[in-house]
């Protein structure tokens, strides 16, 4: 692999990540518990699929096959995406979507943090811009995780069977491979192990006040990254891809 | 001639689709107004980057600046240096106000990620400092959404970013 093959497949992955959950976050529209948080999450989303767009028309740029965010995001199929598991999993109930946005909320801001500064302008300015977007998703998940995990019986077990459920798809975040390896020799990606202690200390800090348990389960789910995805990809591509797909080129 | 001052008094034509009291300079959304090789560039930069709004503001701008017969211009986008509220006017902050929104209260967003302390948003209605945020995300991306404990209205405040 040469570094703008390499380069392709890390914008990809960055786009892939907030398209999807992005596209799971708008899945809570007109089904939030009540109409601010409701509004919260929609909120959110949109920043996501605006950052989406960002990284596939970057992505579309480097590859110079004149592929647009579109195409990216509506004529691949599951095994051409690059997102974490993490992202495409089941909203589940409300603390089940509140968790997943925080444990990922919290490697995508240490990861931008990084980014921002990236050898290439093109990706520290889609970093810069969306981080001032992520501190907020971050800040919303922090206060609900500690605010639910601190809060009755109820919403406790909730958050505890919650985190319990979406720990092993965590390891994936900072296992480096190929690409992340030569992205971060080029200084153009983050150093994943840098992110994961970082990430560590913050989970643990927010957990602990939220009277939460650390699971003990060190075996971690992989392979999103490389486009191998769990059965839920395919349904949430009917979905999203259904207008393109049964109307191509379809315009406003 | 065009010139870029003539230029950019065109543009005050142009206001922010959701927030019609704010032209694209008070916003800070307009960037830039320069002559490259005979066509004019008029650079602007996104608020937030799923900003539904963007879409319109440069389909606005063309219209605008094709009415008073400029053709040879361009408009362009761009994410760096990231749009902050530190760029709004003054003037844009006053206008804000008198509209019902209460405009960015600190240059910049706190840096402190975990349960900062949020500023004191004065009421845009009865001016009273007695409010508390209900949301941090409101009817726009770039709104928050308070309530105020003396008159009791709900309001909107353009958050810091």
């Amino acid at each position: 692999m040469n570094i703008q093959e390499a380069l392709l497949e890390y914008c990809l992955r960055l786009g892939d990540n907030s398209l999807i959950i992005g596209h799971r976050m708008s899945e809570w529209c007109g089904h939030g518990p009540i109409l601010e948080q409701d509004i919260a999450l929609i909120n959110i989303a949109l920043d996501h699929i605006g950052q989406a767009r960002n990284w596939l028309t970057l992505a579309g740029e480097l590859e110079g096959m004149g592929r647009t965010e579109d195409d990216f995001a509506y004529k691949r199929d599951a095994h051409q995406f690059r997102n974490l598991l993490i992202t495409e999993l089941p909203n589940g109930n409300w603390g089940d979507t509140i968790m997943r946005c925080f444990l990922f909320d919290t490697f995508n801001f240490y990861l931008h943090q990084i980014l921002q500064h990236s050898k290439h302008d093109g990706i520290a300015a889609i970093a810069e811009k969306s981080l001032k977007e992520i501190n907020y998703h971050l800040k919303y998940s922090s206060e609900w995780v500690i605010r639910l995990g601190d809060g009755t019986d109820v919403s406790h077990k909730k958050m505890q069977n919650a985190l319990d459920d979406l720990w092993m798809f965590t390891g994936e975040m900072f296992e480096a491979d190929e690409v992340d390896n030569l992205m971060l020799e080029e200084s153009i990606g983050a150093d994943l192990q840098q992110i994961k202690e970082a990430w560590n200390d913050y989970v643990r800090e927010v957990l602990e006040e939220a009277t939460l348990k650390i699971p003990e389960n060190n075996w971690f789910q992989k392979g999103g990254k490389q486009g191998r995805h769990t059965e839920y990809m395919g349904y949430i591509l009917a979905e999203m891809q259904f207008l393109p797909r049964a109307y191509p080129d379809a315009v406003w | 001639m065009a010139t870029a001052a003539q230029i950019r008094e065109w543009l005050t034509e142009v206001t922010d689709p959701e927030i019609p009291v704010l032209t694209l300079e008070d916003l800070g959304v307009l960037r830039n107004i320069q002559k490259v090789n005979d066509i004019w560039v008029i650079t602007i930069t996104p608020t937030y980057s799923g900003c539904p709004a963007m879409k319109t503001m440069e389909e606005d701008i063309i219209a605008a600046l094709k009415k008073h017969g400029l053709e040879n211009f361009k408009v362009e986008t761009v994410l760096t240096p990231s749009w902050t509220t530190d760029w709004m006017s003054e003037a844009g902050k006053k206008k804000l106000l008198e509209y019902g929104i209460a405009p960015p209260v600190k240059p910049t967003a706190n840096k402190k990620v975990l349960m900062g302390i949020s500023e004191t948003i004065i009421c845009p209605r009865c001016k009273s400092s007695n409010t508390r945020m209900l949301s941090q995300f409101g009817s726009t991306a770039c709104k928050a959404l308070y309530v105020c404990d003396d008159c009791k209205e709900p309001f909107d405040y353009f958050k810091c970013l």
